[in-house]
């Protein structure tokens, strides 16, 4: 009995050991990837949601300050109240970002963190300061500060997150088009030259109002979405049909704006990474004039290419805005980046740049389409709107989120195999000292526990929503908190 | 001084401005189970921060950001190095900013439970994490000579256990029971009646026992770095400790608060005094040592952050100021709505 006991615990020890040396074996790199997209997609759910609604919320507030209407302080407090939970859950999810720099991309940062650093603590003290602050003082300030100080705070709140959007975004932009730089070959690190330079990127300056407008199409399309739900059931009317129209000219305006500001950042990307635009169509071969394909049966590559519906001149205009501009193909960037930068591969992964640029574009549109027939329907201030119209605007409230994350995808996979475009690849940028066991842990840490939240914040979301706009409260004594935990 | 001195005291500016901040937002957290007879007086306990812990926690993010943007080395090593403190960490983090927002959101017992939990382990781990992460920072750990925190050769847990000294595990609580008395006293300002009276009592136990690790924990940084102004710091902290209990004791909770703020400052500081010129000591080799340095940033750099720090933090102190001012009143029982919120 004691001899079996003994076997077995042997026999366990050594499973044990086994297994700590293959998960300590683990590719700390894809590991890591895989935990940077992961938590990155996550809380970017929330962030357009929130730079769309705090805009949106401040409107509704102002209009309330200038008629004293009661319809517009509902809209304000209900719309409110579902941009705070979201809110919260950027707040948390946003310091994982932070952290995640140093722990997982050590390299990456010694590497670059003269210039990185700049504008993600320029995000901290002019924007998160600022969020942080006015967002306390406009939920519990209510009855407490003057209506118009009170006003005062969101506006400064929508500030400071579109602060700390365009920091941020400058930040990715050194990334994916790095400028106002030189290297230090003694201490092996790129050096900021030129802070100017890095806030002006062109890259930033195309992509702050391409995210703004897009996240415009994503907080019209919840408020749309919240609103029907309560018109289909014919209550709140008076302000959820007015807000169901806004929402619906926020998602309109906002997707115009999306497209105008989309075609600028494509025009930067081919100055700035061509071949994240020839894999954006997986062109091979440079063409002039160059077609766009809408679709493809069989591989992108197109050496198995079975069907194809191609629209002539796309690609050159929207690269060079000409009809026939010349477009650099997959393989003669290739050839260019390995006389540039030495042997290697330097395409992304074609089918998930080729695919994703696509579903960006197609939900996009299809999401701004739905915009407009809702206002053509809903222009009449009658209630002949049938039932299966308010239920597309409630089940499409999700499809610009997909598209954001879709483009971040193509943006971020597009970039590979750099993490810093011609200056640092992915693999050199992973930390040296952490196992590939340690970034599994926090992996799987992460994937749980944001999974839970998930749940829990989608349901708190919905009962906000179906339990409509409060009626207006009486002025708050003193001696009640406006709001309370 | 020189640039990346200036540096280093605004790293140590922001992290001393943190730990005062988000150390009575833990201290309140923690009190949850000791204080909080009924779910009114829990709503209480989380009402006398629920406007101001989101912006005290943004310190945090905001000193982390400043040491990448000034001392990327610092930041690249010490992130990476620490990696499972700062996972745990940020899972704590985590749950309290969720349960804060969330538990009024249900009605049911379990679901009130649940996230009360998560509230004080959130608070909690942080304040006890903060005080290992900050003793082994003043006591160096095993950085070789690229600068790479290499710990024992034990898959997982190995950086970890490193951390886990007796130095690292009394400096962490030594933060525990400090920012938990911070947090009571807080209370004790913040309340009024029986809750008040509750919160003053704990305060002085728990702020016995803070006096004494906080002494020794005090004395062995002065024996392995001492100076002159560390002596001095660490004496004012001391102090401050033990005229802030007496006068909680006898009930001036104002003034009280005041010496817990002076106490935080002096200690937090007295450990970047201990630090300095160091940033993260090597205990292999001194000569591997990230120093302010080898690990800071260009001039250029530092200059143009200088100037965005010069503009920024008087403003901030100015509008967080003004914040605390529009919440001042003291919460009673009687402020809590019936409804659930």
């Amino acid at each position: 009995m004691v001899m079996e006991n003994k076997k077995t615990l042997r026999e366990a020890v050594i499973v044990l050991l086994q297994t700590t040396v293959i998960l300590s074996q683990l590719d700390t790199l894809s590991l890591a990837r895989w935990q940077f997209g992961l938590t990155t997609i996550y809380h970017f759910l929330f962030v357009p949601l929130t730079i769309g609604l705090v805009f949106l919320v401040a409107v509704m507030q102002t209009a309330w300050y200038r008629t004293g209407k009661e319809k517009y302080l509902m809209q304000t407090k209900f719309f409110g109240k579902i941009f705070l939970i979201n809110f919260a859950m950027g707040l948390v999810t946003g310091i994982v970002q932070e952290f995640q720099f140093g722990m997982n991309w050590s390299d990456y940062s010694r590497f670059v963190g003269d210039i990185f650093g700049a504008p993600l603590a320029m995000e901290g003290l002019f924007a998160f300061f600022f969020e942080a602050t006015f967002i306390g003082l406009w939920v519990f300030g209510w009855g407490k500060l003057s209506k118009g100080v009170h006003l005062a705070t969101i506006w400064i709140t929508t500030l400071g997150v579109w602060l700390s959007a365009y920091f941020i975004l400058a930040a990715n932009s050194f990334m994916q088009n790095p400028v106002g730089f030189e290297i230090n070959e003694a201490k092996n690190r790129a050096e900021l030259t030129d802070i100017g330079a890095v806030l002006t990127n062109i890259v930033a300056i195309n992509q702050f109002p391409h995210t703004i407008t897009s996240a415009f199409m994503f907080a019209g399309a919840v408020i749309v979405a919240a609103s029907a739900y309560h018109v289909k059931r014919g209550q709140y009317l008076e302000s959820m049909q007015s807000s169901l129209k806004f929402g619906l000219w926020a998602s309109v305006i906002g997707g115009i704006g999306t497209a105008i500001t989309g075609d600028g950042l494509g025009l930067a990307m081919v100055q700035t990474q061509p071949m994240k635009m020839a894999a954006a169509e997986a062109l091979y071969n440079t063409s002039a004039p160059a077609a766009f394909s809408i679709f493809t049966l069989g591989t992108p590559d197109g050496k198995s290419e079975l069907f194809s519906i191609k629209i002539p001149n796309l690609l050159s205009f929207l690269s060079t805005h000409t009809l026939d501009g010349e477009v650099e193909g997959l393989n003669d960037l290739q050839a260019e980046y390995v006389a540039a930068f030495g042997p290697g591969d330097y395409m992304p992964t074609i089918w998930i740049t080729y695919w994703s640029f696509r579903w960006m574009i197609g939900l996009g549109a299809l999401s701004w389409l739905i915009a407009v027939v809702g206002i053509w329907m809903t222009r009449r201030n009658d209630l002949k709107v049938p039932d299966w119209a308010y239920n597309v605007a409630i089940w499409g409230a999700p499809i610009p989120v997909i598209a954001i994350s879709i483009g971040w995808l193509f943006t971020e996979m597009g970039r590979q195999p750099w993490i810093v475009f011609s200056l640092m690849k992915t693999a050199d940028g992973v930390s040296p000292g952490v196992t590939g066991i340690e970034v599994l842990v926090s992996l799987i840490g992460f994937t749980a526990v944001y999974g839970v939240l998930a749940v829990v914040e989608f349901k708190i979301l919905l009962a906000a929503i179906k339990a409509g706009p409060a009626l207006a409260e009486p002025e708050q004594s003193d001696d009640k908190l406006a709001v309370a935990y | 001084m020189q640039l990346n001195e200036i540096w280093f005291v605004i790293v140590a500016f922001l992290f001393v401005g943190y730990f005062v901040l988000d150390g009575f937002d833990f201290g309140v957290g923690m009190s949850l189970p000791f204080l909080g007879k009924d779910d009114t007086d829990r709503r209480v306990l989380i009402n006398t921060i629920g406007p101001v812990w989101d912006l005290n926690e943004t310190w945090v993010i905001v000193a982390g950001a400043s040491l990448f943007a000034a001392f990327p080395e610092w930041y690249a090593s010490l992130f990476s190095g620490f990696y499972l403190a700062l996972f745990l960490m940020l899972m704590a983090l985590i749950a309290r900013g969720v349960a804060f927002e969330y538990r009024g959101k249900g009605n049911s017992a379990k679901w009130k439970k649940t996230f009360d939990a998560m509230i004080v382990a959130g608070s909690a781990i942080p304040a006890l994490l903060w005080g290992v992460a900050f003793a082994n920072i003043v006591h160096g750990v095993p950085l070789n000579a690229d600068h790479i925190f290499v710990g024992y050769d034990i898959p997982l847990i190995g950086n970890l256990l490193v951390l886990l000294n007796p130095y690292g595990l009394l400096g962490g609580l030594v933060t525990l029971t400090l920012f938990f008395t911070h947090g009571l006293i807080f209370i004790s300002l913040k309340t009024d009646g029986e809750i008040k009276e509750r919160a003053s009592i704990l305060a002085t136990k728990v702020g016995a026992v803070a006096t004494l690790l906080a002494a020794v924990f005090l004395v062995w940084t002065l024996i392995d770095n001492f100076s002159i102004a560390g002596l001095a710091l660490s004496a004012i902290a001391a102090v401050s400790l033990i005229a802030a209990l007496v006068m909680n004791f006898v009930k001036r909770e104002g003034i009280a608060f005041s010496l817990m703020v002076v106490t935080i400052i002096t200690a937090i500081s007295s450990l970047f005094v201990a630090l300095f010129p160091n940033v993260l000591p090597s205990t292999i080799d001194e000569a591997f040592s990230l120093t302010i340095e080898n690990a800071s940033s260009s001039g250029y750099t530092l200059q143009v952050m200088s100037w965005v720090a010069l503009f920024m933090v008087p403003l901030v102190l100015a509008y967080q100021t003004w914040t605390y001012w529009v919440f001042r009143k003291r919460i009673r029982r009687e402020n809590i709505p019936a409804n659930a919120h």
